[in-house]
């Protein structure tokens, strides 16, 4: 069945199925069936259209560390407020960051102050930005999973080839299979199976959760975006928690291949290499990260402008963390709709678009 | 933290429920002997004699300032005529107010002089009285436009939020989106093709035959424009302290809008429109204008998407794809470029 275009009856009897399945499935293993979306996409898509209320009590449907703008550091957040407020530095950035807390201001409130912030819906509009700014820095804030980071690889070369020395890039990007492994080895959170993201599967193909499959035995199975797509996902997670069985299963083909898009993931490499990283919440995860090789180290901010990621702490009540790793659900957390809400927020996971609290606030049922 | 800061954040300007709180905060400075409390989309002044005048008044900011289908000028009338029209009033004339930066091409301003005149003469009104001025580069981003605009309220016509009643039937004459759509592709920034236009039209001639099916069951209008549906419906909803519930897969939004949309990540139920509006009409009038909104040029599209209910909640929800109803709120703050 191809998830792009449904009716509801359909859509309806997938759900029944899926609810069929759980209850299956949670005899099985003698408890609710646990299972995992890892990209805020879907944690948004899910919200918005009535899944976890419809699947019932056997499943918990948790939020992993999906949101790219929610796992950045509360210290790469202030350096990017840091960098906003030098009058030498245009600093350009998804709209996403825009609003994100850091410890005492945000990017908004900067701009308001006067520092120079421009939103991008594209990393190359630097390459005008840097054209158009030739006294200052343009620094693109390159924040994403792997599937931005093609994107930013893209900007280095043209940069390079342009012969662009203005145009610098602080580079936060992180990689979701580390991240995943990360999260079983910690053993802190049961999981039963991994919703995983579908646009991050176009770069590195669904062949990539093979060794979350093989080390761990968790069911991964990749989903697009409709209900539909989502329902087929899940359908196929509790297929396989009610049979006992893990392997990676891909509900995504009209956009994902198994080996993924060879020449986004060969930009990739040819432009930054992996490194160890820091995940808002969740602490250090070994080679989670990338950062510029160092033929292109004249593109990397920090080196170029001799700059240290400062220590940051998170807000003492914000529960982010523990959100992101999938141990709480936004609602559970004691902030949530009180002290922490979209327009006050504690946190990234309440502000950003792909946040799971923004997802759980905004679309929360009647 | 944002909203609680000393300064005015850009979200301030969204359509949105940061925006009402400064809003509510002027306001306040404002005293109460300030006739704002109404909320709607126009004052409605009483004058001797028994007849009352719908009195507005609206600036335009949008960037770029020329967008597929329209301008500011064209903007600046018909957003104005708009106004009027949703108490009712057909324009009896509009003000303009130009801040003009330094620099700017005479020809641009000749373009918007040119829009201004036809819109007027689509609208059935005229420019009566106006002021200029100019200021050094830097100080305006090229173009700031006012209109204020004055008409007549027909005697037994009275409109507003807090009129919806439980078993209103909730109307909209057409697709969603468009106007944001399109000046987002003008500013180049969009890193897509599409036919986007904006929908940007004076809805007074549409008005005028949605009264004359409906009379006094037609209890609400509302033009949507920044924040769109969502941020008119929750609107209403708190002024007339009811729910509203619609039906998304119901709402209308052409198929290039709503794949653009996905893409860059907004929902068309808070984008802004030009062309649009939403009616609140009682159950046994609202077939008949519906019926009159799809005999009118900018209504052929008109379809039923909602229901107003009883409890004193102030709310808006919408029913999924697979059943539950989800709670749509108040845009928090806005991230789209100045649009309107």
């Amino acid at each position: 069945m191809n998830g792009a275009a449904v009716t509801a009856g359909a859509l309806d009897q997938l759900a029944s199925e899926c609810v069929a399945l759980a209850a299956r499935a949670a005899e099985r293993g003698g408890g609710q069936v646990h299972l995992m979306e890892v990209c805020g996409t879907h944690t948004h898509a899910i919200a918005r259209c009535g899944l976890r209320e419809r699947l019932g009590d056997d499943v918990r449907l948790v939020s992993g560390p999906g949101c790219p703008v929610c796992v950045t550091t509360a210290g790469q957040i202030d350096l990017c407020l840091q960098l906003a407020e030098r009058e030498d530095v245009v600093l350009a950035t998804f709209g996403d960051m825009v609003r994100v807390p850091g410890t005492r201001s945000s990017l908004a409130e900067a701009r308001a102050r006067g520092g120079r912030v421009k939103v991008v819906y594209s990393p190359m509009e630097c390459l005008d930005l840097a054209r158009d700014n030739p006294e200052a820095y343009v620094v693109m804030a390159a924040v994403g999973f792997e599937t931005t980071a093609p994107t930013i690889a893209c900007l280095v070369l043209e940069a390079g080839r342009l012969g662009l020395d203005n145009l610098l890039v602080f580079c936060a990007h992180k990689l979701v299979p580390p991240a995943m492994r990360a999260l079983l080895a910690a053993g802190d959170v049961r999981l039963h199976g991994f919703i995983c993201p579908g646009h991050v599967s176009v770069v590195i193909g669904s062949d990539a959760y093979r060794d979350v499959v093989d080390e761990y035995g968790v069911p991964c199975v990749v989903s697009g975006f409709q209900p539909a797509d989502i329902l087929l996902g899940v359908r196929a997670l509790l297929r396989q928690a009610a049979d006992g069985v893990a392997r990676v299963e891909n509900e995504y083909r009209r956009a994902v291949r198994p080996e993924g898009n060879r020449q986004a993931v060969a930009a990739i490499y040819s432009v930054f290499e992996v490194c160890d990283a820091s995940w808002r919440g969740i602490g250090a995860i070994p080679e989670s990260g990338l950062r510029l090789r160092d033929e292109w180290s004249r593109f990397d901010v920090m080196r170029r402008l001799s700059l240290l990621e400062p220590e940051a702490k998170e807000h003492p009540a914000c529960h982010c963390g523990e959100v992101l790793q999938g141990k709480l659900l936004p609602a559970e957390c004691p902030a949530f709709a009180r002290a922490c809400t979209p327009t006050r927020p504690l946190g990234p996971c309440m502000v950003s678009s792909e946040g799971a609290c923004a997802a759980q606030y905004r679309y929360r049922t009647a | 933290m944002e909203g609680s800061g000393s300064r005015v954040l850009l979200a301030h300007g969204g359509g949105g429920r940061l925006m009402q709180d400064l809003i509510g905060e002027c306001l306040g400075l404002l005293g109460s002997a300030n006739g704002v409390a109404q909320l709607n989309d126009a004052a409605a002044l009483a004058l001797p004699g028994g007849a009352r005048l719908a009195f507005t008044t609206d600036s335009f900011v949008v960037s770029p300032l020329v967008f597929p289908g329209g301008d500011v000028g064209r903007l600046a009338v018909c957003g104005t005529v708009n106004d009027l029209a949703m108490m009712g009033a057909q324009p009896l004339g509009l003000s303009l107010g130009l801040v003009i930066e330094e620099g700017l091409e005479r020809q641009t301003l000749a373009q918007v002089a040119a829009s201004i005149r036809e819109a007027c003469e689509e609208a059935g009104t005229q420019v009566v009285t106006g002021d200029t001025k100019v200021v050094e580069r830097g100080a305006a981003d090229r173009l700031f436009v006012n209109t204020s605009g004055v008409g007549l309220i027909p005697p037994g016509v009275a409109l507003g939020g807090e009129k919806a009643c439980e078993g209103d039937l909730v109307l909209v004459n057409g697709p969603l989106g468009d106007h944001a759509l399109a000046v987002l592709a003008a500013r180049q920034e969009l890193p897509l093709e599409g036919d986007f236009r904006t929908d940007c039209a004076s809805l007074n001639g549409l008005v005028t035959a949605m009264l004359e099916a409906g009379g006094e069951s037609v209890h609400v209008m509302r033009d949507l424009t920044r924040g769109g549906l969502a941020a008119a419906l929750n609107e209403i909803a708190v002024q007339s302290q009811k729910l509203i519930e619609i039906v998304e897969d119901d709402i209308p939004v052409r198929a290039a809008v709503r794949a653009a949309a996905d893409l860059l990540g907004y929902d068309p139920l808070v984008m802004a429109n030009e062309g649009k509006l939403v009616a609140i009409v009682a159950a046994d009038r609202a077939g008949a204008v519906l019926q009159a909104m799809r005999g009118h040029p900018l209504g052929r599209e008109s379809v039923l998407i909602g229901e107003v209910r009883s409890h004193a909640e102030g709310r808006v929800i919408a029913r999924t794809p697979l059943g539950p109803a989800r709670i749509v709120d108040l845009p928090s703050g806005e991230l789209l470029p100045r649009i309107c």
